[in-house]
């Protein structure tokens, strides 16, 4: 009797594996064929999200890819990428005019997952990439796609190592020495005297890039560095020591060039042992107000230099439609989503390409447009890019107070 | 005792793993040039090649001598830098990318040897649960230190720099006018030219097939085996535990720097978290699924398991949870007594040989 | 004073392991496997105590039981759907499963409550100041340190003391013999899954106090090094895994203030090398000389 059951129970298990499988299988097929059903009968498993929900995918579709980590410990970033891309892409389909088939990949935030990821978006016709998300494997990517000739425009892959020698990349985010060398020259002007500690997290090339470039401009205004603390992935939970050896360092300002994951527990753990310095964040930081459940009065008075704040009025359409969609307050990764594929949007448009274009034609006209455009974003007004493929916007430092943005 | 009686069969085995890799090895190249293969399959072909190697390798340590390695990926890492270190130091000495990779396949494997010989001392004079954390923390132990490391390579030579306490970067390697920086320490082995390719990755595992098939039939491998299933009886006829074990141990750690050396080769970048605690497990899960110390098994565990989470990537985000519960049901079958009867009992045919079983 | 400083959060980060590893080593020492799902059914105990804490509006404490009773039932159903039909198994097809078991609790996570960081509320917040201001201990790290000690105790009581406890040393040493003295094996095996689920989810809240962030792949790093700790200790030995928990702690936090914090893991797993070495079977675990 037993033996029954259990073996009934197996079956299900496999005829469960089985539909699910069939159901993706199917999906994937028809999104391939751009067909004109209604996704409903296949996307019940897949959420919402599906870019062929909205208007039928038309004739003249360019199909844009996004890779980003959808699961995994960078899951957070991937996913906002992701949805804030999909609102961009939602509002230029339902404009009329240049269509999107848009396909999000999961890369885990590993490099040889992320060259899996871009193959099947190649292989599904994609024309251009949005991503990868993450620098590490977006420096994988990059290599590939260059071969390839697909153009990529990263949201969020900020090392230089992921532009370099290479003419089809660009990134909406700051390069990572743009804003140690930034920091290095607003703390030098604005807190001259002061020692600084730095935090990083020395296996993350994003962390470790800033910092390399913050201590080197630090040293060149004469900011005296009084402690590095480093930490990586495992030891990535507790952080007392290092904030205790700041402190003792007699370090008044705290620079943190991280994720605001980590530096939300550094500002706990800080104000743990009544260690209250100026702490000083980049780009990464943004999105620590937004977390569930954080003390925002723990962050009051930490500065940053972000490019976007969720409370900016331009943004206020977006961050209502991200909120209606996904439920969650955007952070600084779902609106470099959205820039990207707007800035797609605008390169595609002044360059006249069409949908039935090949890749490597759509590669070569939106190189030569890229360096004249102007796009007005959520991360910046006015952004342009070089030939190098590095964007130029201000960054905006902005100082926490009452659980908001303010400028200084 | 059931070894002995099996030998004549077990070496057709072999003869049929060694036919089916070829097979598998003509038919992909043949469907690769006749254009069948799209893209993503044509990507994941060298990995799932390095895998294939890696899962071998750890067969011979998990399987054939009967210890729980959880630091395999560390192996790989020594072999996947080194390899990088040597491709990109070599690219205008040796312009010729076959000569060059073989020697970067050798020097990856040569260091990952040296390394097993170093870490196998300590090692495999543990046993068991203690062994197997053992190696788990040298698998850590490597991946912190490579992300130590700085390398560049310029007319003078190699530069390295061991980042200690965080503070030095690229710029202190002071390189001379054309020189690169090679790894640039957490960020990784950056901008490698690659120059793997899917014959390298099926002659490694020909090689790999070869060394260590030869090996379970050799001298030693007959004492690891031996060491397996009694080592107190083994001792006590005269067995050298610790020689034996050391040369199997040491094979599999090499095997597992080629295949890492192949690996660092076939990407653009690597970095050192890439291989760590869960690669290991990773590659763990392939050997117990395909059968202790059933080198066939590891293949087809490897390559099946490798390709699934690509395949069900139409799953967004449901394919890793689909891909546990594959595991655990797997599990289950392959290993419940009751749920395996009632298969067998539906494929009566299926003859089920179990390699052997680790304490 | 520094050095003061570094010792107490050594000694609070130590007793968050000692508590995970207080739960590896009871399931270890009778269902001889090594459970690797259970640093994921910590990470669900912060989650359900986060969620009695602030969607439900519950207290602190209600909060842990929440958590406790659901970690026990899932330790018990985990235990009874992946583990149990592998009874007769070899210790690698249940590690195996285990692992799947531990994919399977993160990718849930993630798909049930997001990717998004979740900033767990201390169900205790404060610090006491001493030597004007000198010195600073975060009530949670005392609080930790405290309840690490009850259970240490609570758990020795219980396995010499009560006839269930009994009975789990009669596995732990033989099942067969335990058997036929009229155990029933399956059961207290059972039992072992549900204390040590419990005390996951206790570890869950607690270390989610100290380090507050909640995601689906909390659980996984502090799992691995309580795994490490339990062995330090000597796996299967109560006393054991919290010597080692406190230990790793300390170690770990004094190589990152002392040595360097770049490589802080690579001392913690030096030392445990070093140890292991000398006393191949942890510091306080049964070195059992093998019968011919």
């Amino acid at each position: 009797m037993k033996k029954t059951l259990k073996f009934i129970a197996l079956i299900l298990c496999f005829a469960l594996i089985a539909s699910f499988a069939a159901c993706a299988g199917g999906s994937n097929d028809e999104s391939a064929k751009s067909s004109d059903t209604d996704a409903s009968a296949t996307d019940d498993a897949s959420a919402t999200d599906d870019a062929s929900q909205n208007a039928p995918a038309a004739e003249g579709a360019f199909k844009i890819g996004l890779i980003g980590p959808l699961t995994g410990g960078a899951a957070i970033y991937g996913n906002a990428a992701k949805n804030g891309a999909q609102i961009a892409v939602n509002e230029i389909n339902a404009k009329g005019g240049i269509q999107f088939d848009y396909k999000a990949e999961d890369d885990e935030h590993d490099p040889e997952k992320s060259v899996n990821a871009y193959n099947t978006l190649v292989d599904w016709g994609m024309q251009v990439l949005v991503g990868p998300i993450t620098t590490k494997p977006a420096v994988a990517v990059s290599a590939e796609a260059f071969a390839d000739r697909i153009f990529c425009l990263t949201p969020s892959a900020s090392s230089t190592d992921v532009i370099n020698d290479k003419d089809n990349m660009f990134q909406v985010c700051f390069t990572d020495p743009n804003q140690g060398t930034a920091s290095a020259d607003y703390i030098a002007a604005n807190f001259a005297g002061k020692s600084v500690a730095v935090i990083y997290k020395n296996d993350d090339a994003y962390s470790q890039g800033i910092r390399d470039t913050f201590v080197k401009e630090a040293e060149a205004k004469g900011i005296t560095v009084a402690y590095e603390g480093t930490f990586t992935e495992a030891t990535s939970t507790d952080f007392s020591v290092q904030v205790t050896a700041a402190q003792s360092s007699g370090a008044e300002i705290v620079f943190l060039p991280m994720y605001y994951e980590p530096a939300s527990v550094i500002l706990k753990q800080a104000n743990d042992i009544g260690y209250k310095p100026i702490f000083f964040g980049v780009d990464g930081m943004d999105g620590i107000l937004t977390m569930e459940g954080f003390d925002a009065s723990l962050a009051e008075g930490v500065m940053l230099l972000t490019p976007f704040s969720a409370d900016d009025p331009n943004a206020a359409d977006f961050v209502k439609a991200y909120q209606d969609a996904y439920g969650e307050i955007p952070n600084q990764f779902a609106a470099d989503g959205y820039d990207a594929v707007y800035t797609i949007y605008q390169a595609l448009q002044e360059s006249g390409c069409t949908a039935d274009m090949t890749p490597a034609e759509i590669c070569e006209k939106l190189i030569a447009v890229m360096t004249s455009i102007s796009v007005d974003g959520l991360t910046g007004k006015g952004m342009t890019w070089d030939a190098s493929g590095a964007v130029s916007k201000d960054p905006m430092a902005v100082v926490i107070k009452d659980g908001a943005y303010v400028t200084p | 005792m059931k070894k002995g009686l099996k030998i004549n069969k077990t070496a057709t085995k072999d003869y049929i793993t060694y036919l089916v890799v070829i097979a598998a090895f003509i038919i992909i190249t043949f469907m690769n040039r006749g254009g069948m293969l799209n893209k993503r399959m044509q990507g994941l072909l060298v990995p799932v090649c390095c895998y294939i190697v890696m899962a071998i390798s750890l067969n011979l340590t998990v399987g054939i001598m009967g210890e729980l390695s959880l630091g395999h990926a560390g192996f790989m890492s020594l072999g996947a830098f080194t390899g990088v270190v040597v491709s990109q130091s070599l690219i205008t000495a040796i312009p010729n990318d076959v000569i060059r990779l073989v020697i970067s396949l050798a020097a990856g494997a040569v260091v990952a040897a040296v390394g097993g010989f170093l870490i196998g001392l300590p090692v495999l004079r543990l046993r068991g649960d203690y062994l197997a954390i053992v190696t788990l923390a040298f698998g850590e132990i490597i991946m912190d230190v490579i992300n130590c490391l700085i390398v560049g390579h310029d007319s003078e030579g190699l530069h390295v720099i061991f980042n200690f306490r965080g503070d030095k970067t690229v710029a202190d390697l002071n390189l001379a006018e054309g020189g690169s920086a090679i790894i640039k320490g957490a960020q990784g082995a950056v901008g490698t030219k690659t120059i793997a390719t899917f014959t390298a990755g099926f002659i490694i595992i020909m090689i790999t097939l070869f060394v260590v098939l030869n090996f379970v039939r050799s001298r030693s491998g007959r004492a690891v085996l031996a060491i397996r299933d009694n080592r107190i009886a083994a001792e006590s006829v005269g067995v050298d535990v610790m020689k034996h074990k050391m040369i199997a141990f040491v094979i599999s750690t090499t095997l597992a720097g080629m295949a890492g050396a192949l690996y660092g080769l076939n990407f653009n970048m690597i970095s050192a978290d890439k291989f760590n605690f869960n690669t290991s497990i990773l590659v763990l899960v392939f050997v117990v699924l395909g059968g202790l110390g059933n080198i066939l098994g590891s293949i087809i565990a490897a390559t099946v398991l490798y390709i699934l989470p690509e395949v069900l990537r139409g799953l967004q985000d449901y394919r890793m949870l689909i891909y546990a519960v594959v595991l655990i049901v797997v599990m289950i079958t392959t290993n419940n007594p009751k749920v395996r009867g009632l298969f067998l009992k539906i494929i009566p045919k299926r003859n089920k040989t179990e390699g052997g079983e680790a304490q | 004073m520094e050095f003061l400083s570094y010792l107490i959060s050594g000694l609070s980060l130590g007793s968050v392991y000692a508590i995970i590893a207080l739960g590896y080593t009871m399931v270890y020492g009778i269902a001889k496997m090594l459970n690797f799902a259970h640093g994921d059914v910590i990470m669900v105990g912060g989650y359900i105590s986060y969620i009695a804490v602030s969607y439900m509006g519950l207290p602190g404490w209600v909060s842990v039981i929440a958590a406790m009773v659901v970690c026990t039932v899932l330790g018990v159903l985990i235990e009874g759907l992946a583990y149990k039909p592998l009874r007769a198994a070899t210790s690698l097809a249940v590690l195996i499963t285990a692992i799947g078991v531990s994919y399977f609790l993160q990718n849930s996570a993630l798909l049930i409550w997001g990717a998004n960081f979740k900033t767990y509320p201390s169900v205790i917040s404060g610090t006491l100041n001493l030597f004007d201001n000198r010195l600073s201990i975060p009530y949670v790290s005392m609080l930790t340190v405290v309840v690490c000690i009850v259970i240490m105790v609570g758990l020795t009581l219980f396995t010499s003391k009560t006839k269930m406890g009994k009975a789990m040393r009669a596995c732990s040493e033989d099942k067969g013999a335990a058997q036929l003295m009229g155990i029933n094996v399956n059961r207290t095996i059972s039992v072992t899954f549900a204390i040590g689920s419990a005390l996951a989810a206790i570890a869950g809240v607690l270390l989610c106090s100290s380090f507050p962030i909640l995601k689906p792949t909390t659980g996984s790093m502090p799992g691995i090094k309580a795994f490490t700790a339990a062995v330090f200790g000597g796996i299967g030995s109560i006393p054991g895994a919290f010597l080692g928990g406190l230990l790793l702690g300390v170690i770990e936090s004094f190589a990152k203030a002392y040595i360097s914090t770049q490589l802080a893991n690579t001392v913690v797993f030096a030392v445990l090398i070093i140890v292991l070495l000398v006393r191949p079977a942890g510091l306080l675990g049964k070195y059992v000389p093998e019968k011919v």
